[in-house]
């Protein structure tokens, strides 16, 4: 089988094949000797040339985190279409930009009016999760165009706040 | 002896002292709310019983509640562990009140020491060094410009309530001083339920030194040596040590003298912790005292090999203190990293969620005092911490190899936790040398050079198992060509498949 891999944002051509009782593995052409195991749910202890890796599998909302020990790496087993799409975000000074929560938690205090100033690390809102109250601060200087939140509002991760213009 | 514990809380603690019951033959009641019922401190009591929603005001603390679960099922005494009710007088009295035990000081003391204003004011009295500043709650804006003019910024603000840097705000300038006075006052009235806030000079970058003491119901008062607690996010202690490696035997024994004496002024009995801020020349300072067992107690137990939840039930049992201030030998070195959940690349905010997976550390000197498992969801209610894992050696070199070893072992997927920190703790060369104080995390680097280097290394061994993942996944979802199930489409391989099905594409 080929797959092809992204690790973070590398790109690796791989040949398997596990079916003759023992494993092939060709990384981008080259042949690497290599033994693989599940020795649990998404845990993989590989032995490549010699050496022990214990690599696991976390599955979140985009994409694979592979760990190799204790480092991770994001990772993608999808077609290159769907890694262009990600970089159409708006990173950049221009444009709107989101404040989003980075958390589940409540809304304890709004720190702004809409249509007001905001300057770039000023906090917008504040949000609270698990005891702590968190500032969530302007990436950019600009004006407070919307507020999407009220006081008191529930939020989950990923949830728009405020968008700054 | 008791016959039954009420355990009147959750996580990690509930656990410890479930297990403490357990040993002593004491049968063990878990409390839990809406959220907890599936919490491990649930799982592993004797009896447990609901008391209310998720919010803690309506369930861990609600104090009529746990006493009507306490008489219902016939507890005769209560151990509150650290947070929720463990500092609050008023139930140390409802329980006296109903005559059920509650395992800690009198809510004499907690009231003494409870509110940080008092304690200073009778601190004063006993002649014990504390930091300058007000020894009454801040009126007005105004007072406290006053007072920070007088004795000069930085000065923090500090919950009278306070405890675990809630309430707590550092200020520079008198132009922060407003929104840092508000701000301290809403999170100490969220927090604490009293919005009362004192202001005291800010020791730059101090340590932070806490004495263990602990004292029966006759008068007994004797200290179990130092943790060094320097190492703070936020004032939030985020890795432990015993002993300090600062505190030279004669220091411990001045520094022990005094937390004695601060117990005794507040006629104290059962487990307690003195707290001080020590200077770079070995000055050290009254900070408070904390009225109950402290998250990090498992340091101290490694190196005195006493068990400090079982000392605190058979005190409370009536029991005289076992040993005398010369038979408590310090021995060895400990270690406690607390894992929260919380994402130390962004920001550590709060990670809440489910446990896809957990690998725990074993093996020489490693103790875990967790609060989860894999399968459980952590819950956004409640503090985030999910374990601590302590490690033990015959001195501080060994103790941070092993812990290092220890924390290699330890893997939580599903949420993120902070156990990267410890790696870039554990290899810096100041912590290695013990130059530590309460400025060191802000000022460790962010970057890891050797994880930075592990990563480039090993990143064809992340293609190559991301690979085989696929290929296993593809062949336990019926064959490699396509196994004809009904979703089965022309020109899909089978990994797309499978890729799909999960979201993944």
């Amino acid at each position: 089988m080929i797959c092809k891999v992204a690790i973070d944002g590398t790109g690796y051509r791989l040949e398997l094949d596990g079916e003759s009782g023992g494993w092939r593995c060709r990384v981008n052409g080259q042949e690497v000797q290599m033994d693989a195991v599940l020795a649990q749910p998404n845990v993989l202890s590989l032995v490549i040339q010699g050496r022990v890796y214990q690599v696991r599998r976390e599955r979140r909302d985009s994409g694979w985190r592979i760990w190799v020990g204790d480092i991770c790496y994001a990772t993608e087993v999808s077609d290159p279409k769907s890694l262009r799409s990600r970089k159409l975000r708006g990173d950049g000074e221009k444009g709107p930009r989101q404040l989003l929560a980075p958390m589940p938690g409540k809304v304890i205090r709004l720190l702004l009016s809409e249509n007001s100033p905001v300057e770039a690390g000023q906090g917008v809102v504040i949000v609270e999760a698990m005891k702590m109250q968190n500032e969530i601060k302007s990436p950019k200087k600009g004006t407070l165009r919307r507020l999407a939140v009220v006081e008191g509002a529930a939020v989950n991760a990923g949830d728009v706040l405020a968008i700054v213009e | 002896m008791f016959k039954k514990i009420l355990v009147a809380n959750r996580g990690e603690i509930a656990v410890r002292v479930i297990r403490a019951c357990r040993e002593l033959g004491i049968a063990s009641v878990a409390v839990f709310s809406n959220v907890d019922r599936a919490a491990l401190h649930v799982l592993k009591a004797d009896e447990a019983y609901a008391i209310g929603a998720a919010a803690a005001s309506e369930s861990y603390l609600d104090i009529p509640k746990i006493l009507e679960v306490a008489q219902r099922c016939g507890a005769d005494a209560i151990h509150p562990g650290y947070g929720f009710l463990s500092e609050n007088a008023k139930f140390a009295q409802a329980c006296a009140d109903a005559k059920v035990k509650f395992i800690g000081p009198s809510a004499a003391s907690t009231e003494m020491m409870g509110s940080k204003t008092r304690a200073r004011q009778e601190m004063e009295k006993a002649g014990v060094p504390f930091v300058p500043g007000t020894s009454r709650g801040l009126e007005s804006i105004d007072q406290a410009k006053k007072v920070a003019a007088e004795i000069g910024y930085p000065v923090m603000l500090k919950a009278a309530a306070g405890g675990g840097g809630k309430g707590m705000r550092m200020v520079r300038a008198a132009s922060e001083l407003p929104s840092a006075l508000e701000a301290a006052r809403s999170e100490a009235q969220r927090a604490f339920g009293d919005s009362e806030v004192y202001l005291e000079k800010a020791i730059l970058n101090p340590r932070h030194i806490e004495m263990q003491v602990i004292g029966d119901e006759y008068g007994n008062t004797i200290y179990l040596g130092e943790r060094e607690c320097s190492l703070q996010r936020r004032h939030q202690k985020v890795l432990e040590e015993a002993p300090s490696p600062l505190v030279d035997p004669e220091m411990r024994r001045r520094m022990g003298e005094v937390a004695v004496r601060v117990a005794r002024a507040a006629a104290y009995c059962n487990a307690g912790t003195v707290e001080f801020l020590v200077d770079a020349e070995k000055n050290f300072y009254f900070l408070e005292m904390n009225t109950r067992l402290q998250v990090e107690h498992p340091v101290t137990e490694m190196i005195t090999g006493l068990d400090l939840v079982a000392l605190q039930i058979r005190i409370a049992a009536g029991e005289k203190l076992s040993l005398k201030q010369e038979e408590v030998l310090v021995r060895g070195h400990a270690m406690e990293c607390r894992i929260y959940a919380e994402d130390p690349d962004n920001n550590y905010f709060p990670s809440p969620g489910r446990i896809e997976m957990l690998t725990e550390p074993a093996g020489p000197g490693v103790r875990l005092d967790s609060g989860v498992y894999a399968g459980w969801t952590v819950p956004i209610e409640y503090d985030p911490l999910l374990a601590k894992l302590i490690v033990s050696g015959q001195d501080r070199p060994q103790t941070i190899s092993r812990l290092a070893r220890a924390l290699q072992e330890f893997f939580v997927a599903g949420i993120k936790t902070n156990v990267s920190l410890f790696r870039r703790v554990l290899a810096d060369e100041d912590f290695l040398a013990g130059k530590i104080d309460t400025g060191f995390l802000e000022r460790l680097p962010a970057s890891d050079a050797g994880a930075e280097a592990e990563k480039k290394r090993n990143a064809d061994v992340a293609a190559i198992g991301a690979a085989v993942f696929v290929v296993l996944d593809s062949a336990t979802r019926g064959g490699s060509n396509g196994g004809g199930t009904a979703d089965a489409r022309a020109g899909v391989s089978s990994w797309k498949k499978a890729a799909r099905a999960e979201g993944l594409m």
